[in-house]
């Protein structure tokens, strides 16, 4: 880090341009090598936290399930090998197409390739529902904190950020798929398509929209009352600066200097946080998806953990943190780009 | 302590609990925390040990709300307000001791981090940094797979996953600490290390570990429902966690049995909120910069 402020605060000279484009190039390496360094951590820890324990191994792989002498043996094989050579087989590749799950006995990075794109579809439009309609909240609250609307929002979407996600999914599905308090059910209990429908065709997809809605409606009311509340206390923060003064003295309409100026400067930590929150998005995903059994990467998470099948399990944790850290980066580095305050 | 240092804490906190009445948003959250603990506490007191005992339920499986059950019965007949009366004192518990085992190593951890200079400090901010990009509930699903189902095992895994941020504003707050003049006065005196960290550091990092400890428990206490839920708490101990897998599992909600899901979700909202609510108050009370958030 030093050294990065070292390289920023150099005195105005003829060859200053080049200068500060060579730190802004070394910013970015010192980020994506911190990157690499936290992954790194995750494939050490990944690796030895499932060896470290006391105790036969075996135990832990196959708990509560039979499984035949022949696999039982090859297991024992594999675990007892020396323990800095299995850390070098994983760590060289922890991809391997060759780690298999020891309940479904298929390579867990396929089962994983199957399960990518349904977490995608969902996860993708419940974040991007959820950031429209809360920064939309935070602005209209954030605006003129105190009014009926700022307090109605803000009881609501404390309430929501109060909820463990998958009781409102559990309470969703009662309601509106089961029928209950005199609403007939209007959607299916779960899946992501009725068995035997056609997923290419456009009546496919409207199905699977169909069996989306509720899990989607779930997760999006669940991250906006995180997304509004950012972008509300963001805006009331940005409302005591001086320039708004001076826009409204320009003669600026109210709304003028809330668009053009105020809101702008305050979609910047809003923006950073959703990236930054995709940790918690994660753990929507899981319990949501579990309750709904939409056939994605929460639900084989959940899965694999009922087994414990570890190697699948080891699969969706390291897969889960390189998704995170990657957001991580790339917040880090957008930040960088939209607001120039911060490259200096 | 001398007199005189007695009377003005007691002084300052009369001053503290006058602000505090005044909020109204922090008072309803008091309020609503002073019953759950009440029920938490009253809850082996009042309930025999019999309704909790799936052999000796004596009621209809998933039977609606009625006057011998006034919340229905779970999928064993059992009496479901008794089994969330009793649920209160295990969230309750586990929420409090994983936020204790948080807090502790998060202040310390940030007070170490921002006190000391040099290669020590540089892994502590690193450990710190990197438990923040984690995702949590990943970690903590491998944490309890390896670790074993168990309140005691749901507390040490919720505690060691909960408690960067708190070490990141700790060690935000050393740092502003250790620059003013006393700590220096003290250095010069031949303090060392340690006494520089307790006597000077820790007392007035304090107020801020109070006002985030609220905030940390309602997230713990979500994070213990969500793990309960996926199985990974203790399966005799009824927490509201473990009563909504309960539910989930045995097919409440196909059935349509509101009465099993709806209460412990209320429940955790009403507690987390509380704590939230708590939280907001002591923030805005013990750091006037915040006064608007």
């Amino acid at each position: 880090m030093s050294l990065l402020q070292d390289a920023a605060v150099g005195e105005p000279d003829p060859i200053r341009a080049p200068r500060v484009s060579g730190s802004v190039l070394r910013t970015v390496g010192g980020k994506v090598l911190r990157a690499f360094i936290t992954l790194a951590f995750v494939v050490v820890f990944n690796f030895f936290l499932f060896r470290l324990l006391p105790g036969d191994p075996i135990g832990l792989y196959t708990r509560g399930r039979n499984q035949d002498a022949e696999q039982l043996a090859e297991l024992r094989r594999a675990l007892d090998k020396p323990i800095l050579e299995q850390f070098l087989t994983y760590v060289r590749n922890p991809f391997d197409p060759g780690i298999d799950s020891t309940r479904f006995s298929r390579p867990v990075w396929e089962m994983i390739g199957e399960r990518v794109w349904p977490t995608l579809l969902l996860l993708g439009t419940a974040i991007v529902l959820a950031s429209i309609i809360g920064i939309w909240i935070g602005i209209r609250a954030g605006w003129k904190p105190g009014s009926r609307f700022d307090k109605t929002s803000t009881g609501t979407t404390l309430t929501l950020y109060s909820m463990p996600e998958f009781w409102l999914g559990m309470m969703l599905l009662i309601v509106f798929s089961v029928g209950a308090f005199g609403i007939p059910g209007l959607f299916p209990v779960g899946g992501i398509v009725t068995p035997g429908v056609d997923t290419s065709t456009p009546l496919g997809w409207l199905n699977v929209l169909w069996h989306m809605v509720l899990p989607c409606t779930t997760l999006t009311l669940i991250y906006l009352a995180d997304y509004s509340l950012v972008m509300r206390a963001s805006l009331i923060d940005e409302r005591k600066q001086e320039y708004l003064a001076l826009a409204r003295a320009k003669g600026l309409r109210d709304v003028m200097v809330r668009q053009k100026h105020a809101v702008p400067n305050a979609l910047l930590p809003t923006i950073t946080l959703i990236f930054l929150s995709l940790g918690f998005v994660v753990t929507g995903a899981i319990t949501v998806e579990t309750v709904f059994s939409w056939p994605g990467l929460g639900l084989l998470t959940y899965e694999a953990l009922r087994g414990p099948d570890i190697p699948l399990l080891q699969a969706t944790f390291l897969l889960f943190s390189i998704a995170v850290i990657v957001a991580n980066l790339l917040a880090e580095l957008l930040y960088a780009i939209i607001d120039p305050r911060v490259r200096s | 302590m001398s007199r005189v240092a007695t009377q003005r804490r007691k002084a300052a906190f009369g001053r503290f609990w006058t602000t505090y009445r005044h909020d109204r948003a922090g008072m309803a959250g008091l309020i609503i925390l002073v019953f759950f603990v009440l029920v938490a506490i009253l809850a082996p007191i009042l309930i025999p040990d019999d309704a909790l005992d799936v052999t000796k339920a004596d009621g209809e499986r998933f039977d609606g709300p009625s006057l011998a059950y006034p919340l229905g019965t779970d999928d064993s007949g059992r009496s479901l307000i008794l089994l969330l009366a009793y649920g209160t004192r295990i969230s309750l518990t586990v929420g409090i001791a994983a936020t204790l085992v948080a807090m502790i190593i998060g202040t310390a951890v940030g007070i170490m981090a921002g006190h000391f200079r040099g290669p020590g400090s540089h892994v502590l901010v690193g450990a710190t940094d990197w438990f923040l990009v984690i995702p949590f509930l990943p970690l903590a699903i491998v944490l309890a797979t390896v670790l074993g189902p168990s309140t005691l095992n749901l507390i040490i895994v919720i505690g060691i996953t909960s408690w960067a941020g708190t070490a990141r504003l700790i060690r935000a707050q050393t740092l502003s600490i250790e620059e003013r003049p006393y700590i220096e006065r003290s250095k010069a005196l031949g303090a060392g290390n340690w006494h520089q960290m307790t006597r000077h550091v820790l007392p007035n990092v304090l107020p801020l570990v109070l006002a985030n400890t609220t905030l940390t428990v309602a997230i713990v206490i979500l994070s213990e429902t969500t793990l309960s839920f996926l199985g990974l708490g203790d399966p005799l101990a009824p927490s509201w966690g473990a009563l909504l897998d309960r539910a989930f599992s045995s097919g409440a909600v196909s059935r349509g049995a509101w009465w099993f899901v709806l209460p412990p979700g209320i429940c955790v909202v009403l507690v987390v909120l509380a704590f939230t609510l708590v939280g907001r108050a002591l923030e805005r009370i013990l750091d006037p910069r915040g006064a608007t958030a």
